[in-house]
């Protein structure tokens, strides 16, 4: 964990009888330069050692000693206060951010006395939970580039149908070996001494013809029946890499979603496990031929003549010199254009969905230059590539023409000598340029193999990726037999950021099960990311969320969410029927339990108007579909699955009012018996809750029911002030609106009625009338002013 | 958002910044914030208040006096931490994690690369990289680093 070690020749001048009790090694300097120094709080003193200084500096620790804590940009500090002023201040980044906050907290406990009976001994610490956690990101080691032979992992399923591929591999290319044997008898004994005047026999001449047809047809047959096993067992590693990645991306954080571009997924798990697959089946095939056959006709050419052999050896270390230079060139070449493909599927994925954005601001041409560019980049890639490439094999080729030739000379040489023979000299030529082919071929695969690794290495990249939302090693069970929680929430000083940014800061929290909480307050302030730490789509990065007493970190994830129900915003419907997406949580519901979810969320009169009803297919997003039909079915969705605890993440924040009363309706059987958490910005959707909880900049500002916080005249009053405000402001513009269209005396009633009333209602502080008059108003679910958080 | 053109600031006894707008408002603890920390470092900077309610708006850092421009520099000194990446001394590897030794203008020391993803292309040849705890190191321009590192960075590019 510790960037920086310290050296031993500072250890801190402790007294007899005292001890460190919390330490943190500063990694920065005063002017955050990277330097080594450290912190320490004992029982009696805090002793600091800043780098530069020439000792140790110590404070008797006091009640009015103060230490505080604070991050910006990746940079934490921590000044040493008294009431007076500012005594010292060390700085760290956010690497030693768990031994700070440490520190702080043996501080606090040391300067102040604790308070008997205090609880916070028994939330369990992130450090210690992180044993009991197992998989820890650090500790993973790097993968090696040799990422094509971990694909053994993928391939030892299959190692008899594999034998079986090279046993039938080995004796091809042994039947091939046959018919140049057969060319040097053919020319000694028959053709050579025919041209000196011995008669043709044809005895011997169709024996040896014979040969070599059984031979050709010897070759056919295991060539097809090794091509075929080979290839069944290479589209078969293919699919299980694919399904393989797919499944692990599906168990990875949000976090990971949130970091990576869908375009360079889909290209990672499509395209590059199809080039693996591809690979495997042709051209690591035709390698192991390759290497099979050179090493045969090496064999054959030795037995026949060792001296010509070894000259037809020639231009191998030359070749193998080559290969080598261009190899790593050739990888990292297709590494970029991987990746630049993954660029492009980006501005792909980007664009499509996005295209009613792009049409809106007619920016079509700025899209199609977008595109453009990423495929100039591609080009450029692919252009130094293919220059290498394009060198690379005609270069062999020339030496393995070099090489005949010189096969060729020393032959008529040593024929000319009479060292060799005719025949000899014959089948040489032909097995050479068996080997000539082979190995250019070879060289050729060389290229074709970088490709393959490459793509091997993006797709172990996701493979390798630990989730940063662990399955416990040691899950305990969730709740009762049936995995039924009864949904006590108790959130214990929870802290959270994104990236160096806090977005939740020491939040604290119970609610009892079936209690209903409202969260509110402006946009940015940190409540859709509370419901996301409750539901563990992100781990808190300190203090602990527990669910029946138990932290939510020790269940098994997907026991845990089980017990959750989540509506959202915009609610995603998957392709596919109503009832399917309405089954999504649980697949093997009946359709009489559908049909029973569907009426409690308001949803099965309007289905029922469907032409094909329950069976109907919604599209890609559910195009066909209204937004509160959507939302419907969404909450029927999470209706079937019976939670104990309930999300509804600003579930009626997109639909007009008119719609959000029928949410409203399906909510209310969604909600009775469940605790239920409840994003709101529109204060009208939260009637129901039994406490409001207002967050500002990720802490907890305000706690309690509706009537009680509008009497205290805090933060709610506020929102609630600015709603009614808003709501007045409409209601009144529209009715005068309507007044000038038709300025007929019943509308101008109507409208000095509705601001009258509308007015009434924002000077009031009950809730109803707010209600009635935010439902009666157009809906526009105007933001406040979100300011960005420091 | 009400804008203040004209103020004051000071340094209190905690090192805090004091802000004294032409109405005789104090604000304590206000923090200068640049809008375009990478693309405009010296103009549009806000002073915010301690809950981030911007106080006062600066166009342009020299038109302010000398006695502010050194409080702010001083302050924005203390806070931004942007390492620049002088040389890559070595690479564990190029899957990810990588963790790499680098050198920087401010010191030695050791970065974790999550994955190619947290490289971040700048206009004009730069590239910004955030290791794991979220530590930004810039790299203003990649022609100006030497060989070896950029042969090490080609591999994540």
């Amino acid at each position: 964990m510790n960037r920086l070690s310290i050296p031993n020749c500072i250890e801190p001048p402790l007294r007899a009888g005292e001890e460190a009790l919390a330490v943190l090694h500063t990694d920065l300097d005063e002017r955050l330069c990277f330097a080594r120094g450290r912190v320490v709080v004992t029982s009696a003193r805090l002793l600091a050692y800043s780098p530069g200084d020439q000792g140790w500096r110590s404070w008797a620790l006091s009640k009015d000693l103060k230490l505080q804590r604070r991050d910006h940009a990746g940079v934490a500090s921590l000044e040493l206060q008294n009431s007076q002023g500012r005594l010292a201040r060390w700085r760290h980044t956010l690497a030693q951010q768990d031994e700070a906050a440490r520190l702080v907290g043996v501080f606090e406990r040391q300067s102040a006395p604790r308070p008997t009976g205090s609880v916070d001994e028994e939330i369990p610490d992130g450090a210690a939970l992180e044993d009991s956690l197992g998989a820890d990101e650090e500790e993973q080691a790097p993968p090696s580039t040799w990422a094509l032979l971990r694909l053994g992992r993928f391939a030892r399923p299959y190692r008899t149908e594999l034998a079986l591929g090279l046993l039938l591999t080995l004796a091809t290319t042994a039947a091939t070996m046959v018919p140049p044997y057969l060319t040097m008898p053919l020319m000694d004994d028959v053709l050579i001494p025919y041209q000196n005047g011995r008669p043709i026999d044809s005895g011997q001449v169709q024996g040896y013809l014979g040969g070599l047809l059984v031979a050709a047809l010897i070759a056919w047959i295991l060539g097809w029946a090794r091509t075929w096993l080979l290839a069944r067992v290479s589209e078969r590693i293919g699919a299980d890499l694919r399904t393989a990645a797919f499944a692990h991306l599906q168990s990875l954080s949000l976090e990971y979603f949130g970091s990576k571009r869908t375009g360079d997924l889909i290209a990672r798990i499509g395209n590059e496990s199809d080039r693996i697959c591809v690979f495997l089946s042709l051209h690591l095939l035709d390698f192991t031929n390759d290497v099979l056959m050179i090493l045969m006709t090496a064999a054959i050419l030795v037995s026949i003549d060792p001296k010509s052999a070894l000259v037809t050896l020639v231009p191998l270390p030359f070749i193998a010199w080559t290969i080598h230079l261009v190899r790593d060139r050739l990888r990292h070449g297709f590494e970029k254009v991987d990746r630049n493909w993954g660029e492009i599927n980006n501005v792909l994925t980007d664009t499509i969905p996005g295209i009613r954005v792009v049409k809106a601001f007619a920016q079509e041409n700025r899209e199609i230059a977008r595109f453009r560019a990423a495929n100039d980049r591609n080009l450029a890639v692919n252009d130094r590539v293919n220059r290498v490439w394009s060198l690379f094999s005609p270069t062999v080729t020339l030496m393995t023409e070099l090489g005949l030739l010189v096969v060729w000379a020393t032959g008529i040489w040593q024929v000319a000598n009479d060292r060799i023979t005719v025949g000899v000299l014959a089948a040489f030529l032909a097995y050479i340029g068996r080997f000539y082919i082979r190995l250019d071929s070879m060289s050729r695969i060389v290229s074709l193999t970088q490709k393959a690794a490459a793509g091997a290495k993006r797709i172990f990249d996701i493979l390798d990726h630990v989730s940063s939302v662990p399955d416990p090693v040691n899950p305990v069970a969730c709740g009762d037999q049936t995995g039924r929680l009864t949904g006590r929430i108790q959130i214990r000083g929870i802290g959270f950021r994104y990236g160096h940014r806090a977005v939740i800061r020491g939040v604290d929290l119970d609610i009892a099960p079936g209690q209903m909480i409202g969260l509110v307050g402006h946009s940015g302030s940190g409540k859709s990311t509370l419901v996301n730490l409750i539901c563990r789509f992100h781990d808190v990065s300190e203090g602990a969320i527990l669910v029946d007493g138990v932290d939510i970190r020790r269940y098994a994830l997907a026991d845990y969410r089980r017990n959750i129900g989540l509506v959202l915003q915009e609610p995603f419907l998957f392709f596919g029927t109503i009832a399917e997406n309405i089954a999504y949580g649980c697949p093997q519901a009946t359709r009489a339990e559908i049909v029973k979810a569907a009426r409690a969320a308001r949803a099965h009169e309007f289905i029922l108007r469907l032409p094909h009803g329950y069976d109907s297919v919604v599209g890609e997003r559910g195009q066909a579909l209204s937004g509160g039909e959507r939302q419907r079915i969404s909450i029927a969705r999470a209706l079937l699955i019976d939670p104990r605890i309930l999300i509804l993440d600003e579930a009626t924040s997109s639909v007009d009012t008119t719609t959000e009363i029928e949410i409203q309706q399906a909510l209310e059987n969604l909600i009775r018996g469940r605790t239920t958490i409840a994003v709101a910005h529109r204060l009208s959707t939260l009637r129901r809750a039994d406490r409001l909880v207002v967050l500002d900049r990720g802490i907890v500002v305000e706690e309690g029911g509706h009537d009680e916080l509008m009497r205290r005249d805090g933060a709610y009053r506020k929102l609630y002030d600015a709603q009614a405000r808003q709501a007045a402001t409409e209601a009144a513009l529209e009715a005068a609106a309507a007044a000038a269209a038709e300025p007929t005396i019943a509308a101008l009633h109507q409208a000095a009625h509705l601001t009258g009333a509308v007015l009434a209602a924002a000077s009031e502080s009950a809730s109803i009338p707010l209600a009635a008059t935010l439902n009666a108003a157009p809906p526009p679910s105007r933001e406040p002013v979100a300011e960005e958080e420091r | 958002m009400n804008q203040v053109f004209e103020f004051s600031l000071t340094r209190d006894a905690f090192g805090r910044l004091v802000m004294t707008s032409i109405l005789g408002e104090v604000f304590v603890g206000v923090l200068p914030v640049r809008s375009f920390p990478i693309t405009a470092p010296n103009e549009a900077l806000a002073l915010v208040g301690p809950h981030g309610e911007e106080l006062a708006w600066i166009d342009q850092l020299d038109t302010q006096p000398e006695s502010v421009r050194t409080l702010i520099a001083e302050e924005l000194a203390a806070r931004e931490f942007m390492p620049e990446i002088v040389k890559i001394l070595s690479v564990s590897g190029f899957g990810a994690p990588s963790t790499w030794d680098i050198e920087t203008n401010r010191g030695a020391t050791r970065l974790t690369l999550r994955g190619e993803e947290y490289i971040r292309r700048l206009a004009g040849g730069g590239l910004l990289i955030t290791d794991r705890y979220g530590i930004q190191f810039l790299i203003p321009d990649l022609k100006t680093l030497d060989r070896q590192s950029r042969q090490f960075l080609d591999r994540f590019l």
